[in-house]
């Protein structure tokens, strides 16, 4: 039995597991329809032309993990930003473990989805935000058929998020192989303020495949700041989608660190909805052996005045590959739309390759939009100037990639992340070069 | 200190070097003058190790090693410092954190740790301010958007922080007003003691009145052909190099 098969008929066996009077079954049941019908996207479609599932859709994966917790805080630690104070929302296989997690429902709600699904308190939120702006797309589809758990975090109006919130899954490799399918809700509401920080992580060699989906809205003059961590283990695959729909004079950046796993797919989709709207997509993507990132982004520009920045860098080594789509969209009323995307990509070595595509669709005519793509080598000059003053080639390359990748973390409002980033960087290139950039 | 025999070096092909012999002692200070495309940057590019150029024959020591084979970040280990003729441009990478990393990367190769971070600050501003230098000079990303003058003068202070035991100066004069060359010259002068030793490769006098050599070298097509003191330079400034053509021509 192939995994689509498998999945479809695990869709039976948990629909006994949930309430089946919830509005949103009814969704679930049109999910799998759809997900029956479409099937995981092969790279005949142009959205995925330059990545196949194929490696990783052959695996046996378990879709229902025992539920057993076998981890403390202590296996989980060093991937957690510890060094600051934060609400976090734990999953291990899956499921929620309370033990490992500091949730609230004090000034705004950072808890599950489960409860937020299944809690009456919530319905009219569940009712206004869920599975309105994830679109309908195969992967997705199977999301929402098995929507069960993910984070949910609503921050009410004008209340300032007190500390950031860390949503972390843990795979333990209880499963030979495990799937796992994480579902997201976030609203800030008007003038409201937050900082997520979002991590995937195998603690074993094992295989894992998240196909995680995350709704976020943004309501007016609201703040959020999104952090992905994506350092995970070589046998873990990650097919993430977030969504982003933003009000007026709201700001929403989102920092993409892929620096690890097997196959990532980013789907970033930022959809604008009102004036003078700030969207920031940074992201720095270092990888080696035959790890594979894939970075599909969209903006869509629907009304006049708003800003746009997209700046990904990528250092690509040995035979490892990367994906760059970027799509920008600009309707005909966006006018004095300023959009700017940037991709830059440095290939290290002969087999390492990347493929990068900006698309700019702009319908409006008074408007600045720019972007640059280039792909190129590190600068011998640089790195004969660097090592003339000592620096060795290693470390002279190091620097430079560093450097290269500066200019993307300098975002980052969180000076523990940064600091992590940079240390994973410095680890990731082999080398500590005594300071932080 | 350092000994050339018989240098001999070409880039893509093409002969540059064509047999030099040089030598220079602990706590002299050598010009090497000559008219365009003679081979003065090669010359100190071959020094430095610069890969881009293949050493065909001949040898470089110092102090008594033969580091014709050496990587630039070796030579610089050992003691040796370029101060480029264009200096590269290197964005994200501040000017204290690249000169910290120098330090520390050199002391390491010699077995030493970690310059102590206050030790380092102290260091960093007694430099700067001997070369009057601006503070935010420093946290600026290195030689971006930097004036020549900038640029020669950032060379200068990494010179005075790492403190080599043979800096070559590659044109250090070019692009500097007068004001800036006379802060500059005081940094070498400052740092010229009895054990290290300047190699000043230049194209014009000026520099010379500021920066007294021992003894003044003329190269020409690749070769050193006439060597002498510091008059050599003040006769070249007046009557150029045709002279010595000339005398080139004459002699064979």
């Amino acid at each position: 039995m192939d995994l689509k098969e498998k999945l479809i008929s695990s869709f039976f066996a948990f629909e006994e597991q949930i309430d089946l009077e919830n509005d949103i079954h009814q969704l679930r049941n049109n999910a799998i329809k759809f997900f029956e019908d479409k099937g995981f996207p092969t790279k005949k479609e142009e959205a995925w032309k330059y990545t196949s599932l194929k490696s990783i859709l052959k695996d046996d994966y378990s879709i229902f993990p025992k539920k057993e917790e076998t981890i403390d805080y202590r296996d989980i630690k060093k991937y957690c930003i510890h060094e600051i104070d934060t609400y976090q929302i734990v999953f291990v296989d899956g499921i929620y473990a309370s033990h490992l997690s500091n949730t609230t429902h004090d000034k705004f709600d950072a808890c599950l989805m489960s409860s937020a699904l299944n809690n009456p308190k919530y319905k009219s939120i569940i009712d206004r935000y869920f599975n309105k702006i994830a679109p309908e797309e195969s992967l997705t589809a199977l999301n929402t058929a098995f929507s069960k758990e993910g984070a949910f975090i609503r921050v009410p109006k004008s209340v300032a998020a007190e500390k950031p919130v860390q949503i972390l899954h843990f795979s333990t490799g209880n499963e030979s192989a495990l799937m796992l399918q994480p579902r997201n809700l976030i609203v800030v509401e008007e003038n409201a303020q937050v900082q997520i920080i979002e991590r995937h992580q195998s603690l074993t060699a094992n295989a894992v495949l998240t196909n995680s989906v995350t709704e976020i809205f943004v309501e007016k003059n609201a703040i959020l700041d999104y952090y992905k961590i994506q350092n995970d283990k070589i046998s873990s695959s990650l097919i993430d989608h977030t969504h982003v729909k933003q009000a007026s004079n709201s700001h929403c950046s989102v920092h993409t660190f892929s620096l690890g796993g097997k196959l990532t797919r980013n789907n970033l989709n930022f959809y604008q909805h009102g004036e003078h709207i700030n969207s920031t997509l940074n992201g720095v993507t270092i990888l080696e052996g035959k790890q594979h990132v894939d970075h599909n982004t969209l903006v869509h520009h629907t009304q006049p005045n708003c800003e746009s920045h997209q700046d990904y860098k990528g250092v690509f080594s040995d035979r490892s590959t990367g994906v760059f789509n970027g799509k920008v969209l600009v309707d005909k009323i966006a006018q004095k739309t300023d959009a700017f995307q940037s991709n830059n990509n440095i290939l290290l070595d002969d087999k390492a390759s990347i493929n990068s595509k900006p698309q700019l669709e702009i319908f409006a005519d008074d408007v600045k939009c720019s972007h640059g793509c280039t792909i190129g080598q590190l600068d011998n000059e640089a790195l004969y100037y660097l090592r003339s003053r000592g620096i060795p080639l290693k470390e002279a390359k190091a620097l430079l990639m560093f450097a290269f990748a500066n200019k993307v973390l300098t975002g980052v409002r969180i000076p523990e992340i940064k600091q992590r980033i940079t240390e994973q960087i410095a680890l990731k290139i082999g080398v500590h070069l005594g300071f932080d950039l | 200190m350092l000994e050339i025999k018989n240098l001999h070096a070409s880039v893509e092909g093409e002969a540059i070097l064509k047999g030099i012999n040089l030598e220079i002692k602990p706590g002299e200070v050598h010009a090497i003058m000559g008219p365009n495309g003679s081979g003065k940057s090669t010359l100190s590019s071959v020094i430095a190790g610069n890969e881009d150029f293949e050493v065909t024959e001949g040898d470089i020591i110092f102090e008594r090693a033969n580091i014709s084979e050496l990587s630039p970040d070796e030579r610089a280990h050992r003691g040796i410092f370029l101060s480029f003729q264009y200096p590269v441009e290197i964005p994200g990478v501040s000017v204290t954190n690249f000169i910290k990393t120098s330090i520390n990367q050199i002391r390491k190769a010699r077995g030493l740790k970690d310059m102590p971070a206050n030790e380092m600050l102290k260091k960093i501003r007694e430099k700067a301010a001997m070369l009057e230098m601006d503070r935010k000079f420093l946290s600026r990303s290195l030689n971006e958007g930097f004036s020549g003058g900038e640029k020669k003068r950032n060379e200068i202070f990494q010179m005075a922080m790492l403190e080599p035991k043979l800096a070559i100066l590659d044109e250090t004069d070019s692009g500097l007003d007068i004001d800036a060359l006379k802060v500059v010259a005081n940094g070498v002068n400052k740092l010229k003691n009895k054990d290290n030793a300047v190699l000043l490769i230049t194209h014009y006098q000026r520099l010379l009145d500021y920066i007294i050599p021992d003894v003044v070298h003329v190269l020409m097509d690749g070769k050193i052909v006439k060597t002498g003191d510091k008059q050599l330079a003040k006769e070249l400034e007046e009557r150029g190099y045709d002279w010595i053509k000339e005398e080139q021509v004459a002699r064979v």
